[in-house]
């Protein structure tokens, strides 16, 4: 087991409070960098690190950061996306409630790298031990000169404010996101303009992670030799893994990655609750689920995309032999289709549609090609809808026919013997 | 009950917390979200006289106001028992048993996943996934998170919500 990172301090009680994080080396990295590096240093070190975006889609920090032009007068934003709500996913609320001033001050070696001078904390509005905790580390920052004006005499100043969602999933979406801060309905918006040109107010803008940033003080505190030694080469650092469903041990364990899903499972999860796996979702209920021959897929963002699915949350959701995947499918579309803004079509009615036809296979009512229209309609679905809300839910429910399509011909076939 | 309330009680209810939240952004429209949640807390819930406080307060579109109330699944817009239930039952929380307490609650409470108790007392809703994966199955009651949740254990949560004793404290 190798050491913990971001979980260092995780079940102490008073690891919330800035002088308990201070003590375990807190606010090490921000001294560090505004000290020794100048803003285009942090971009080019942090690209350097090869840190990849912990949010779900993967994307490489620095070079997201080195998107922001440099000759844009307007001011800049950095957003930090606490939206989480990817079904299986909880790593950022663990962060947010027990550890944040690891995330304060991530955000403040972002805002000092890109330029910004006010920064939002954009947390789901149901996280309300999250929403006090931070708004405790900002203030408790603010009062030992981390935030606000001139930190640590850098000349560097920053504010943090939070702004809390009220309830929809789409706000994950970065552009959805902001859109809410803007005070809007939580609908994307067409790329480009990427944030990084023109996001917040029209204004350059970086949106990270939570985990992402709380990765900051620490690549800085302790150097990128060290950083590169966690996990692959091609995209290190500490990684947290939710592991929840039907696992004995449910939990959030910080595991290098490259590990195999299996192992994962059987040794971090406890192994299945009900007799064996049968099948489990990889990074959130958007990343296509394997079938448990497939377990030896390794637990890293190149691995899981050229098996075909993604590390997106790191949400490991565990389905054993008692699990009928066909409701599991169901539950997922509903999922989306609830949580679908409605702006684009293939979104919006293709998940209604999927929803009704999973509702009535699973009520023994399903029809001979039932299935090929479900198929039909990820087809039509992935990669023509608006954003990857389309996608996750096509994607997802595609590979749940993919690989157990018996399970939904065992439904269907009582009913098509009767007529 | 909101009868009651004028639109200038509303506005001098949330003319100072409305201030606040505007000093963070650049635009009024952006403090829309707080300011709905301010009236939130303070009522229950947001209706017609708090859109268009907040639209006066803020001074835009009152119609601004309504797209952001009518979007977003925390604000109640009808009136919520003293108590409301969410219930997650997405994939983990299913996985763990969630529509078995979905049924245990809707017996016991007597309505079903989007009603109100007729004494006012409790308001039932099934959410998506809460992010607590970890204690599944979860049932978030007002603003704090229930996990590990058996049948039991409701029973337990009910009645110490309803003001009873519980079968475990006499």
């Amino acid at each position: 087991m190798s050491e913990l990172v971001l979980l260092k301090n995780i079940d102490n009680p008073d690891a919330s409070r800035i002088e308990t994080y201070e003590k375990s080396g807190g606010y090490q990295g921000l001294r560090t960098v505004l000290r020794d590096y100048d803003p285009d240093q942090v971009i080019e070190t942090v690209k350097s690190s090869n840190l990849r975006g912990r949010g779900g889609a993967g994307f490489p920090t620095g070079l997201k950061w080195s998107f922001v032009p440099k000759d844009n007068p307007l001011p800049r934003y950095l957003c930090c996306n606490a939206d989480e709500g990817e079904p299986g996913t909880f790593k950022d609320r663990i962060l947010m409630e027990r550890d944040p001033h690891q995330l304060i001050e991530g955000m403040v070696i972002a805002a000092y790298a890109i330029g910004c001078k006010t920064a939002y904390l954009y947390i789901r509005g149901e996280y309300s031990v999250s929403i006090e905790h931070c708004q405790q580390a900002i203030d408790e920052a603010h009062a030992l000169g981390y935030l606000g004006q001139n930190i640590l005499n850098s000349g560097h100043s920053l504010d943090i404010h939070i702004h809390k969602g009220a309830g929809a999933y789409i706000c994950g979406e970065e552009t959805a996101l902001l859109e809410s801060i803007e005070g809007k309905r939580g609908q994307p918006k067409l790329k480009p303009p990427f944030p990084a040109v023109a996001g917040l107010y029209e204004c350059p803008t970086v949106v990270n992670n939570v985990e992402t940033l709380a990765c900051l003080p620490h690549l800085f505190r302790r150097g990128e030799d060290w950083f590169s030694s966690i996990g692959p080469k091609d995209a290190p650092g500490p990684k947290l893994f939710g592991l929840s469903g039907h696992v004995r041990k449910p939990g959030l364990y910080e595991l290098p990655m490259g590990m195999s899903l299996g192992e994962m499972l059987e040794v971090y999860g406890g192994g299945a609750l009900n007799g064996a796996f049968k099948a489990a979702i990889p990074g959130g209920v958007s990343a296509p689920m394997f079938p448990s021959d497939l377990f030896d897929v390794k637990m890293d963002f190149g691995s899981l995309a050229a098996a075909g699915s993604m590390l997106g949350s790191a949400a490991v959701i565990g389905l054993d032999d008692t699990a009928s995947i066909p409701v599991v499918a169901r539950r997922i579309t509903e999922f989306f289709n609830h949580e679908s803004c409605g702006k684009c079509t293939p979104c919006r009615e293709g998940l209604t549609w999927a929803a009704k036809i999973l509702r009535r296979i699973e009520a023994g009512q399903g029809q001979v090609g039932d299935v090929e229209q479900l198929a039909m309609l990820c087809g039509g679905i992935f990669g023509k809808s608006f954003c990857a809300l389309g996608d996750g839910a096509a994607w997802a429910l595609g590979a749940t026919i993919k690989h157990f399509r018996h399970e939904f011909d065992a439904l269907i076939a009582p009913q098509t013997m009767v007529s | 009950m909101s009868d009651a309330r004028s639109l200038t009680d509303i506005k001098r209810d949330l003319a100072t917390g409305v201030r606040q939240m505007r000093a963070r952004y650049p635009t009024s429209r952006s403090a829309i979200m707080p300011a709905l949640e301010l009236a939130q807390q303070k009522y229950g819930q947001v209706e017609g006289l708090t859109y268009q406080a907040v639209s006066e307060l803020l001074d835009v579109p009152e119609i601004w106001v309504f797209e952001v109330a009518s979007f977003y699944s925390l604000f109640d817009r009808s009136q919520t028992g003293r108590h409301h239930l969410r219930l997650c039952t997405n994939l983990s929380c299913m996985l763990r048993g969630s529509d078995a307490l979905m049924q245990h609650l809707q017996n016991r409470l007597a309505i079903k996943s989007g009603e109100t108790t007729s004494d006012g007392a409790f308001t039932l809703t099934d959410v998506e996934c809460l992010g607590a994966c970890e204690m599944a199955p979860v049932l978030m009651v007002d603003a704090r998170y229930h996990g590990d949740l058996t049948t039991d254990k409701l029973d337990v949560l009910l009645a110490s919500l309803a003001g009873q004793p519980t079968k475990e404290a006499t």
